[in-house]
């Protein structure tokens, strides 16, 4: 992947490390994957993967 | 390349090699904290340079071209294959809490030296190890956690003890922490203020995005993060008006009231109301700070004032009882070897790491870098007058609740400090006393205020003192909810077994009791540390950090008993060292904290003493009144280092057992790792 730093490509950096972009990931692989299928909104796909996140062991000491 | 990489070991080698001999041996002249950063930084490239690169291809056999279950289960949600780099953020931002401020700042009592060493040889040649170690297997075994693969490994007693082991941690582990922040927001209204603004700030965080701009994390954070920096500014403003000063003015005994019944509401509110919107915040803080704090370190270059090692290392010390062997290495977990990272590195990283190739960098590399975060506050916890750190942290049980006894104490210990030099001191930090803050987070406090005031700006030590308290309590807080959370879950599973409907996590009612179980769990702990006029942290403190290391010993179980399987005994010392000294400092510090007869040390004989001290009538009247619960605890603190004692020492005799039956050809366990299938992503 040759990266150069333009501010376009930082900004895309930050929305994927803090998953501010996860939805339009998502909506990518829905799309790519399982075509037709229902699609979860973007509220309903956040509250999802909260969820998901917070029933594991995500933190530490 | 491959000559210019070892042109740089040589150089990080010689560097490394200085730095170490500047800090070890010029003990006669203070030393700078640079020569510190220096040889830890050395220390941790080195090792990530050869060590994890041997461990990877000989010990580990990582093959780049093996998929990953990100790669194999691929559904855009929880599986996703992800950069190197951001599953790296991801991964540091997770193991990296509290525990690597508050522990090294507490060994800081034996001097800036053993704390510093553990922490660098801790790290390099065991948490580094283990995180990067239990990273690979759970990847191969489709992100299963410890407890399942300990149970796939070596059989039903080592999952068992896993389950058991993690859930008694997590809850001396939330008490501890709460503590903390109580011992924080204790009569400092500014600090507690700021710490209760955090909650509705977090709930506006959370109603945005769910409700208003769902999913828009960086907006939100943002948002966030500006209100909670004015809520630092104008918990301020709150100090200085007498009338609302009063309305957060609270004693330890109703804040401990407040933390309890808020870790109850935040484990059963839906997740993105507090618990989430309050992690996206610790994490920016967390992150922000982290990076400031190594900016200002390196702009300071402050000179350490502790000597390299006190006469507290006999066992005396004021914070803590017992010798620098072994309680350097039990009271500093986190930041050289942590078990509960093992939790981690099997929990959600393995799920969304693109390579096996990129095990290397996740695991071993951010362990390397949360150790230099306990470096950092080591150095912030020394380069405090010696007489300021003690009279900080030391309980009013040890040293008299009279500031004038409290300075005489210490400066006979020889730590020289007047009581007008803490007037001053507290007056800069905007508060009221700084005696017997005990806990950690008000003297790691002073020393970032010390290191940002000196760097950006001295006008503004009591914003710095504040922001750093607020910063702390916002990601302990964190640690506390989500910590909750995962004790409820694996409550309702233990309670599944007994009757079915307590095992839905879903279930209202079931929800309801298995968190209030938990809660008060931690709630009893933190309750008896609040009353106890010794600040409680002497005790739970080497409680969580035996039972933290015993976690690391289950792991190090589990790594070394698969590597065994795997053919490889002859390597099975990569984990198998680690795990035999984690043995042997746990089990004595357990043994001592059980047998010693010194009422400092053990648990019993400290029961025993105050017992006596009850029946003669020779306690004060405040002390009296609580002296049975202090009595009951102490005794359950021993059968409880009792018990982690005995399941830890389970764990590895099974292990061997499992071991010693595979190297005689004996049927064991199939090994549980998913085929091999070839991966199709191309290396990025």
């Amino acid at each position: 992947m040759s990266q150069h730093m333009s501010m376009r490509n930082i900004w895309r950096w930050i929305r994927a490390a803090t998953g501010d972009d996860a939805y339009e990931r998502y909506v990518e692989h829905h799309a790519a994957k399982h075509p037709g299928e229902p699609l979860l909104t973007r509220a309903a796909f956040y509250e999802e993967s909260q969820r998901r996140k917070w029933s594991g062991v995500t933190r530490c000491c | 390349m491959e000559l210019l990489k070892n042109i740089l070991g040589i150089v990080l080698s010689i560097v490394g090699a200085c730095a170490l001999t500047m800090i070890a041996f010029h003990r006669d002249e203070p030393v700078n904290a640079l020569w510190i950063v220096t040889a830890a930084v050395c220390v941790y490239l080195l090792g990530y340079r050869f060590y994890s690169a041997w461990i990877a291809a000989k010990v580990l056999s990582v093959d780049a071209s093996r998929a990953t279950p990100a790669e194999r289960h691929d559904n855009g949600r929880d599986f996703v294959p992800t950069h190197r780099w951001i599953v790296f953020g991801h991964h540091f931002a997770a193991i990296a809490g509290p525990g690597p401020l508050v522990g090294p700042t507490l060994a800081a009592q034996f001097g800036y030296l053993p704390g510093t060493l553990w922490i660098m040889a801790g790290a390099v040649l065991g948490g580094c190890v283990q995180d990067m170690t239990i990273l690979l297997l759970s990847t191969r075994r489709d992100g299963r956690s410890l407890g399942q693969m300990a149970r796939d490994e070596l059989g039903p007693f080592g999952g068992f003890a896993a389950l058991i082991g993690t859930l008694l941690i997590m809850i001396i582990l939330i008490a501890v922490l709460g503590l903390v922040v109580v011992n924080a927001m204790k009569h400092s209204p500014w600090a507690t203020s700021t710490v209760f603004a955090t909650v509705p700030i977090a709930i506006l965080v959370g109603l945005y995005l769910r409700r208003w701009r769902p999913g828009r994390v960086l907006e939100a954070s943002v948002l966030g993060v500006a209100l909670v920096l004015f809520a630092v500014v104008s918990g301020g403003w709150i100090d200085s008006s007498p009338t609302l000063r009063a309305a957060f003015d609270f004693s330890a005994v109703p804040l401990a009231g407040f933390v309890i019944v808020y870790g109850w509401l935040a484990a059963i509110l839906p997740v993105w109301l507090l618990l989430a919107p309050r992690d996206y915040l610790s994490t920016f803080l967390k992150l922000g700070t982290v990076a400031a704090l190594a900016v200002a370190l390196l702009l300071m270059h402050p000179m350490i004032k502790m000597p390299a090692m006190t006469q507290f290392i006999d066992g005396s010390g004021p914070l803590f009882g017992g010798k620098v062997f072994p309680f350097v290495f039990i009271t500093i977990a986190c930041g050289a070897v942590s078990g509960f990272h093992a939790l981690v590195s099997s929990g959600t990283t393995p799920k969304i790491i693109a390579s096996e190739g990129d095990v290397r960098l996740v695991g071993y590399g951010s362990m390397a870098l949360e150790s230099l975060v306990a470096i950092m506050a080591i150095i912030a916890a020394t380069l405090l007058d010696p007489g300021v750190y003690f009279a900080i942290n030391t309980g009013a049980g040890i040293v008299g609740a009279a500031p004038d006894a409290a300075v005489h104490t210490i400066t006979g210990w020889g730590f020289p400090v007047t009581v007008e030099q803490m007037k001053a001191l507290a007056n800069d930090m905007g508060e009221t006393s700084l005696f017997a803050r005990t806990g950690g987070a008000p003297s790691l406090a002073v020393g970032m205020a010390s290191i940002f005031g000196s760097s950006f700006g001295r006008g503004l030590l009591s914003i710095w003192y504040h922001f750093a308290i607020m910063f702390e309590a916002v990601f302990i807080l964190t640690t506390l909810d989500a910590g909750t959370r995962v004790g409820r879950f694996m409550l309702q599973d233990l309670l599944g077994n007994l009757w079915k409907p307590m095992g839905r996590t879903s279930w209202y009612p079931s929800v309801l009791i298995a968190s209030a179980l938990v809660v008060a769990g931690w709630g009893y702990f933190l309750y008896i540390g609040v009353i106890d006029p010794n600040g409680g942290i002497n005790i739970l403190w080497p409680l969580f950090g035996i039972a933290n290391q015993m976690l690391a010993a289950i792991a190090l179980c589990v790594a070394t008993g698969i590597i065994i399987k795997s053919g490889k005994v002859r390597y099975a010392w990569v984990t198998a060292l680690p795990l035999a000294w984690l043995a042997l400092i746990t089990s004595t510090a357990a043994w001592q904290k059980l047998t010693s007869a010194d009422p400092k040390l053990g648990f019993f004989a400290a029961a025993n003493d105050l017992a006596v001290k009850l029946a003669n009538g020779v306690l004060p009247p405040e002390k009296a009144a609580v002296a049975p619960q202090l009595i009951f605890n102490q005794r359950l603190d021993g059968w409880l280092t009792m018990f982690f004692l005995a399941v830890v020492w389970f764990v590895i005799l099974d292990m061997l057992r499992v071991s010693i039956r595979f190297l005689r050809g004996r049927p064991v366990a199939s090994s549980s790792e998913a085929p091999y299938q070839v991966s199709r992503l191309t290396s990025t």
